[in-house]
């Protein structure tokens, strides 16, 4: 575990049951202030179950967190006015326009009459609403809503932002404007928790942690979770990728493979031998199965490794840093 | 494909949609006692509340005279089952108290002189004020007083052939000089006077649309309320809402305030209406009117948010609404007499604020009762609204499931 921060998500031991089947799963998970923190991992992995405990929304049915000095769930109440959440599906109010949406927000966090004008200001201008003042919710576009949505998470200053899958269905750029608003935020001392699908968002983070069936499977800083796969990934090239899948499928070398375009990335299987050997052994087993013009050369490897090797069963728990 | 085979594959398509419609009702619990309760319910009460003779209504005696004959006479009321004696009474104005807040539906008033005008044999004249603002009571306690009257006419012809009868002797002893001779007693000289009070046409309009409103408030109330909450649960604002530091109890206030205006604004639109259409008069103050009718429409929408807490989507909560809304309708004296429902359907109907409206807005509408006359109605429903209230924000969990 990391030392030094301050710690404003200590989980211990958080695990949800629905019926029979453990959404979360024994979690212990520690995020310092001013830290953006990713939460990784496929759908059902447990990811938005484990923002609504740690935010109190969901009793845990085993374990406890304290999040910002706040026992959750006994205290959950008094962690409400220092948090801010998005969810995953919008759910400010769609009848509403974005100032209204943005002034029932800042009324139920208490701010005062004055702060709510500065506030309300700020965040029009800040995340380019002024024009939509008066546009119903229900009128924006997937990118603005997610603004709109931010902005109302944020309107009261929280110390935790909390942000489930906050770009989900965003166009790339909406979500670059999205991210500079995160760095912005945490450079202010707000502590973001964001569980996401995109590996290009994820690589982003100060640290990321992957989920699986509950579990957590990886922890570390992105260049931490990237550096046991150093030398596993290989990039394949030469006539028809897709003629490449199947043979390099069946080579006991390859763990999976992924189509780039004409290319063929590839992650080779624990165990296997060094870069430059699994290459020219990949090259002769290819030969041998008649693609005698293909070229293998080391490659750099990406978080989606990391997420295909976990997928594989790998832990990557040994990189926590 | 043969025409024989696209009929097979639309048949099959057909009943797989049955099978699983089927599925679904089976195993949606709301709906299924939606399906059987709701017809049962209807003709449970139905049933047993449509019961347009009148019994027991609740009878205050005004006996001036204070005789034997007059306690005859009063039992022999009571012996039509028509009327029940609740109260005795002093004074008319203690009779018109009770009339006017709707204790009682009658008042038998036997003048001082009675048993003179009796003996004398002309002008002996008992009068029954009643209640006309429900035709239907008014209607049961005329026919019951001409039934009255032809007995008494009876019972003055048997002297004639027996002559004395118990019903005279106390007129005898109370000092007068001799008893009725049977010349002197013709059967037209007792007269029963019905005196239809506050409705004397005894429109019908009148009595049934001040209690529509009651009726429509209570749906439209509790329909607003009961979406209120199961709404924000199917568009996915209640999971922003429960992370904000908003209390259960604020939610529940805040969501019943706005349509407290809503519902005065109903009031005033049906008693317009009423007033165009009908002639249904308003006897009382408007500001009498207005403060009985806020704890009816706060209840309502305690009630209605109850509902939403409980329910899982709007549709379900339209149903439970439904479930309160026959009752309050059959089961207030919206529909029939409260006085001519059974005992255990009047027990039903004293929880319901909706029967304690319609005495408040009867009260004030048509008989012109101060709203302090009606206090009692109006600490029921005020008590309804409470324990409605309570539970409403005591169920409404700032938690996921």
């Amino acid at each position: 575990m990391s030392a030094g921060g301050e710690a404003v998500i200590e989980a211990r031991g958080l695990t949800r049951r629905f019926g029979s089947k453990r959404a979360v799963d024994g979690l212990d998970l520690r995020v310092e202030r001013g830290e953006i923190f990713g939460c990784l991992g496929p759908n059902g992995s447990g990811k938005s179950t484990l923002m609504r405990m740690l935010l109190g929304l969901l009793a845990p049915s085993e374990g406890s967190a304290r999040v910002l000095g706040h026992e959750i769930p006994r205290d959950a109440e008094a962690l409400r006015p220092a948090v801010g959440y998005m969810t995953q599906r919008f759910s400010l109010y769609d009848d509403l326009d974005v100032r209204e949406n943005l002034e029932f927000g800042a009324e139920i966090f208490g701010l005062s009459r004055a702060r709510r004008r500065t506030r309300i200001a700020a965040a029009l201008d800040r995340y380019g609403l002024a024009g939509y003042a008066r546009t119903r919710a229900a009128a924006l576009s997937g990118g603005w809503k997610q603004r709109l949505a931010l902005a109302v998470a944020t309107i009261h200053e929280p110390e935790l932002l909390v942000l489930d899958e906050p770009t989900a269905g965003v166009d790339p750029q909406s979500r670059r404007a999205f991210w500079a608003q995160l760095f912005e935020l945490a450079a202010q001392g707000t502590t973001v928790f964001v569980s996401t699908h995109y590996m290009d968002e994820a690589v982003r983070c100060h640290r990321l942690c992957f989920l699986r069936d509950g579990r957590r499977v990886a922890l570390g800083a992105p260049a931490a979770l990237l550096r046991p796969l150093a030398g596993r990934v290989l990039e394949v090239e030469g006539g028809r990728a897709e003629a490449l899948l199947a043979p390099l499928a069946a080579s006991p070398l390859v763990a999976s493979t992924t189509q780039l375009g004409d290319a063929v990335h590839l992650l080779l299987a624990r165990g296997a031998p060094g870069p430059e050997q699994a290459a020219s052994e990949i090259q002769r087993f290819l030969a041998a199965g008649g693609l005698p013009d293909v070229r293998v050369r080391p490659g750099i490897p990406s978080l989606e490794d990391v997420f295909v090797a976990i997928l594989l069963g790998e832990s990557s728990e040994e990189a926590a840093a | 494909m043969s025409a024989l085979a696209r009929l097979r594959a639309k048949l099959q398509r057909t009943l797989a949609i049955a099978r699983k419609e089927f599925r679904q009702l089976a195993r949606d619990r709301m709906t299924l006692g939606f399906v059987v309760g709701i017809p049962s319910l209807q003709l449970v009460l139905f049933g047993y509340a449509i019961n347009l003779d009148v019994r027991q209504v609740p009878t205050a005696v005004l006996d001036q005279s204070r005789s034997a004959i007059s306690r005859k006479l009063v039992a022999q009321l009571e012996a039509t089952q028509t009327f029940h004696v609740t109260h005795d009474v002093a004074d008319e104005g203690a009779a018109f108290r009770l009339l006017q807040s709707g204790k009682v539906g009658a008042v038998v008033v036997v003048p001082d002189d009675f048993p003179r005008r009796l003996q004398r044999g002309r002008g002996a004249i008992i009068e029954i004020l009643t209640d006309a603002s429900n035709p239907t009571v008014a209607s049961a306690v005329a026919a019951a007083g001409q039934g009255l009257d032809r007995w008494l006419a009876e019972r003055l012809d048997s002297f004639r052939t027996a002559g004395e009868t118990p019903a005279l002797r106390p007129a005898a002893r109370d000092g007068t000089a001799r008893g009725p001779t049977p010349e002197l007693v013709r059967p037209g000289a007792i007269r029963i006077e019905v005196l239809p009070l506050y409705n004397p046409e005894r429109r019908t309009a009148v009595f049934i649309v001040p209690g529509l409103v009651g009726v429509i408030l209570t749906m439209t109330m509790m329909l607003m309320t009961a979406l209120a909450i199961v709404r924000e649960r199917e568009r996915g604002s209640f999971e922003f809402l429960i992370a904000t530091p908003v209390r259960s109890s604020e939610v529940m206030i805040g969501k019943i305030l706005p349509y407290l205006l809503v519902g005065h604004v109903q009031v005033a639109l049906v008693l317009g209406l009423g007033r165009v259409l009908f002639d249904v008069p308003l006897h009382g103050s408007p500001l009498d009117l207005g403060l009985g009718a806020l704890p009816f429409l706060a209840a309502m929408l305690a009630l209605g948010l109850l509902i939403s807490t409980a329910a899982r989507t709007q549709f379900q909560a339209i149903q439970m609404a439904f479930f309160f809304f026959l009752p309050s309708m059959l089961l207030s004296g919206f529909m029939f007499p409260f006085e001519a429902m059974p005992r255990p359907a009047q027990w039903i109907g004293q929880v319901l604020p909706l029967t304690h409206f319609l005495r408040v807005v009867r009260g004030i509408l048509m008989k012109g009762a101060p709203i302090e006359a009606l206090a009692a109605e109006v600490w029921a429903i005020v008590a309804f609204l409470v324990v409605a209230l309570v539970v409403a924000t005591l169920s409404f969990r700032k938690r996921l499931e």
